[in-house]
This record gives structure tokens, sequence and C-alpha cells, in this order.
């Protein structure tokens, strides 16, 4: 009845959004940020452990959402882990213009192939325009853990 | 209001309710979504327009359009008839005492802003209390938060029980010498819990406090009567009534009409204007500033001859077979909760999924052409109090069918298949 829908809910997102990762706060984090989307009410805390190398040594979230933005929210903690702030800065920008539709380029800068996939499969949300902030919530949450600040909403 | 004590206005029953006739008359039901039938179940949020309300506005645009109350040319008499007109079918509509108690007003937010605003500043200080429940849309609690932060009212919530039953004692027992006014819901837009309106009026009414009703959900589903009811203000808005956007209503007892202070000031509600002082015009135009919303009134009223021509009482028996069915089918789902199983309740039906959040259920179901809201409903506190943060909302109006409700079912089912 939903084929045409498989383009949104690929296996991975099922999969991430069903058994998310690095659904935790880890215990050395030293910055957080909380992020919202008033419009449905998904909320995300985004922990980062940042060494002074300004390389992300760990990151975990806690919150609830639908499929697509708890699958965002794992699969961003799996890809950026082990990377720089402006490493992951540089990979948010390329991905929010996929996820909009303002470009057609998957980026790859610094990630593997898997991580490649990844982001393409959650930029399905292109074709559905009401859920393009669930894919980003957590990626716009994460930026402001980086950019030192509390809380950022969607709206 | 109970079931028992409403008369019905039709004798001959629910037996001739032709609903094929009756959708024939909703233009926007003949089309389609993604290729399917559109099954459009989201009536709380906005109904759909019969035939009958677009030919009204658009003839009014037409023919007889002009400003109302002032000019004396012809077509100033005709639209001014039109309008006045209209607020005489509402005022029949909801059995209101005068037409001078039928305020218009944009929407029923801005009606409840209205009462807080000239009502509660007037007359309500420091300390005073407004009760109102747990189950309020946000219009019926940010006005009274910003009567708060302006004049330092408290404000209290009547709690409900965890079907969505509203809690008549623990309500009674908030009433006290503060409390300076209640308002309530008369029906939650998203639960469906229909509150027990004249007991509440009456509790209050025995302490002298006076009661707003938000009829916004109740009038659709029930015929309503403010005299019966006997409350002090009864809100209620044009788009969910099958009329047009931009039209609301507040009905307010004369009495306590006249009381208050104007809400905006402009032209329409003064009688004489200097720079030294102005009078105002007398009811109800002191609360009508400006050029009103002329041709949704109107249309509104086509929307009330519309609903009154088919029966409230049929279109109610109607919704409430819906909602039975509806609730019967969708509990066969493995995993679904319904939120919401009040004793007494308007055909609205929210419920949750274990498998998946409600917005990943109304992207899907959306795909079957079903139109339900996915959201917290301008209710977010009643949804903490369910401990969710939003629901799927599939509202039935007198139009929907049984056939529609198959469908809604049979995509819950694919969601649970896909998220299973």
């Amino acid at each position: 009845m939903f084929d045409e829908l498989r383009d949104l809910y690929q296996e991975v997102i099922l999969d991430h959004g069903k058994n998310p990762r690095n659904r935790h706060a880890p215990p050395d984090a030293n910055r957080q940020a909380i992020g919202k989307n008033p419009v449905c009410g998904d909320a995300f805390i985004i922990y980062l452990t940042v060494d002074d190398q300004a390389v992300v040594r760990d990151v975990g979230f806690k919150g609830e959402g639908c499929a697509i933005s708890t699958a965002s929210a794992s699969m961003m903690t799996e890809i950026v882990k082990g990377k720089t702030v402006d490493q992951i800065a540089r990979l948010f920008t390329a991905f929010h213009a996929l996820a909009t539709g303002e470009t057609d380029e998957v980026p790859s800068e610094g990630i593997g192939p898997d991580d490649v996939d990844r982001l393409h499969a959650l930029a399905g949300v292109r074709q559905f325009p009401v859920r393009v902030k669930c894919a980003t919530l957590a990626w716009h949450t994460l930026q402001a853990a980086m950019d030192g600040k509390q809380s950022v909403s969607t709206e | 209001m109970s079931q028992s004590s409403m008369a019905p206005l039709h004798a001959s029953g629910i037996n001739d309710y032709d609903v094929a006739a009756i959708r024939a008359d909703f233009p926007i039901l003949s089309r389609q979504v993604y290729g399917r039938p559109l099954v459009y179940l989201d009536n709380a949020a906005s109904a759909q327009k019969p035939r009958q309300v677009i030919d009204t506005v658009s003839r009014f645009y037409e023919h007889d359009y002009s400003n109302v109350h002032r000019g004396l040319h012809y077509l100033s008499g005709v639209a001014t008839d039109a309008y006045e007109a209209a607020r005489e079918k509402v005022r029949a509509f909801v059995n209101a005492g005068s037409e001078r108690e039928v305020i218009f007003t944009r929407n029923a937010t801005e009606a409840i802003n209205l009462v807080a605003s000239s009502y509660g500043r007037a007359f309500l200080k420091e300390g005073d209390e407004v009760v109102v429940s747990a189950m309020e849309h946000h219009a019926n609690i940010v006005p009274w938060q910003m009567l708060r932060e302006a004049v330092g009212i408290v404000l209290k919530v009547a709690p409900i029980d965890d079907a969505g039953n509203f809690l008549f004692e623990e309500f009674e027992a908030l009433l006290g010498p503060r409390t300076k006014l209640v308002s309530i819901t008369h029906a939650s837009n998203a639960l469906g819990s229909i509150t027990p309106a004249g007991r509440i009026v009456e509790a209050a009414h025995a302490r002298d406090i006076p009661v707003l009703l938000d009829g916004s959900q109740a009038v659709v589903h029930r015929p309503v009567d403010v005299a019966a009811l006997g409350c002090d203000f009864y809100v209620f808005t044009g788009h969910k009534l099958y009329g047009p956007s931009g039209i609301g209503v507040l009905y307010g007892r004369e009495a306590i009409l006249d009381r208050m202070p104007p809400y905006q000031g402009g032209g329409e509600m003064i009688r004489s204007v200097s720079f030294d002082r102005t009078e105002f015009a007398e009811l109800p135009n002191k609360f009508e500033a400006g050029t009103p919303p002329i041709a949704q009134a109107i249309g509104l009223g086509a929307a009330i001859d519309y609903v009154t021509g088919l029966g409230l009482d049929r279109i109610a028996a109607h919704e409430a077979e819906l909602l039975a069915y509806a609730t019967e089918r969708v509990s066969e789902i493995p995993g679904l909760t319904v939120i919401g199983r009040a004793e007494e309740k308007a055909s609205i039906l929210s419920f949750v999924m274990d498998v998946a959040h409600p917005h990943d259920v109304g992207t899907l179901i959306d795909r079957a052409g079903v139109a339900a809201r996915a959201g917290h409903h301008c209710a977010q506190p009643l949804m903490e109090r369910f401990g969710v943060a939003a629901t799927t909302r599939a509202s039935f109006g007198l139009y929907n069918t049984k056939a529609e409700i198959d469908i809604l079912a049979e995509a819950l089912r694919g969601v649970r298949e896909m998220f299973g």
C-alpha cells in the first residue's frame, strides 16, 4: 500500500528508528544542547565530548521523536564521532543543502561509503517537505552544542 | 447538556439521513489525492464547505457586496441586511435572547481574547482566580496567562480522569471566594470529551461566578441552547461549522456585555468621536471595531441554514454511529491505544500506536488519501497529562462514512506492517 513511501522509510531508517544507537549521555560530555520542533513537540538533547583539539570524541542523544528524527539522531552520532567540529559543521551544511533540495550532491568529504549511503537515505525527506525538519533537528541541535548554545528551535 | 435533554428537531430519525446526497453538496469530497479518493477526517481542525456556503459567498461578492452600517447607497443597505440576517441566524442557532448578544469575531480564539481582555481587565484583580480544565485548547489557556501577566490573576485547572472524563466534584472543589470566572471547553478538541456544561454553569452560578464555554467542537456535533445552559459567554468558530474561515462568534448575556468596556477601538464601534471624548456604540457594534468579516458572516449564516436543514440531532446521531464504528475498528489493531474514552464524546478519535510515532502514522495514512491530524492539537498540557508528545486524531463530520473509516483502519494496518 505504501510503496511510494519506501524512499522515505528505507530499511536503514526503520532500523535506526526502532533501535537507535548512542541513546545515552556520555559520562564525560562537556557540551550539550536541546533542540525542539515546536510544531510536532519532538525534542532531542545532544551530548558531546569535545577534546582540546576540537575533536568530537564521544556523542550521544536523548529524546523522543518520529522514526525519521530518531533515525537521523542515531545515524548522526555514528557519523560524526571522531571528527573535528569544523568537519562536522561542513558536513551538516552539505547535508542540509541535500535534504532541502538545494543540491543533489551527497556529502562525502571525510566520511566512508556507508555514511554516504546513510546520508543519502536520510535525504529521502526532500520529497516530503513537511518532514525535512525531522531529518535535520538532531543536526541543528548538534551544531548548537558545538557553538556553545544551550538550545535551538527549528521554527 | 446531556444526550437525554436534547429534544429531537426531526422526528424522522436517522434512517433518511442520505449521506451520499449530503456528500454531493461538498465539491471537494469528489477530488482525489495521490490518485486515491480523499478521505477527509480532519474536521476538528476545519470542516469542508458545502456548495450552499460557497455559492452564498460568491453570490454576495458578485451581486450584493458593500461595506455595512455606513453609506446611504443601495448596496450598503443590501449588505447590511444580509450581515444582520446572518447575526439573526446565529442568534436562533444557539437560542440567544437577542441579536445584541451575538458578537462577530474573527474566530473562537478572538472571542476568548475579547472576554479575557475586556471583562478580565475591567473586573478581575490580582489574586482573583480563573478556572479552566485540563483539556483546554491553547486558545482557552494563553489569553488567561496573558491576563495573569497583566493583572496577576491565578489560573486553576480542573482535572480529568484517565479516560478523559471531566471530574465534576474536583472542579466544584476549586470554586472558592476568589474564583471570579470559569472558562471551560464544552467539548475537547483533542479527546472529544463532552463536559457537563449545564452542571458547570449551575455550580458556578450558585456562587455568583460567571461562566464562559468554548463551544468550538460542540456546536458542530449537537444542538446547543445557551438559554438552557445559562452560560454567560459561549464562543465558537465558523470554519469548523462548515462555514468560512475568518468568522467566529461570541455570545454574551446582554447584562454582562453592557458592563464591559470595548475590546478594540475604531470605526463601527462608536456613536460619536471628538478629540476630547468618544461615545461608544450600542451592542453588538460596541465590540465590532472596524470593517467586519462581512462575506464570512453571511457564509456562516448559510452554513447554519445547512446544518439546521439537516438537523443537528440527526447529524449527532450519524456522527455517534461513526464514532462507535471507528472506535471499534481501530481498537482491533494490535498496539493501538485510543486516548480519550470519556462516557460522552463528540466524534473525535485520538490514538497512539506502539510501533509508530503520530507523524509517521500521519505521513503513511496521508498516502492512502486519509487526511487526519498528527500532533499536539494545540493542547500540549493535555498531551503531557497522558504522557504523550502527540497523537493521531481522526475527527468525523456530517459527510463521513463507514467506508471511509474502513480505509482508515486498512491504512493503520499498513502502518503496523511497515513499522511492526
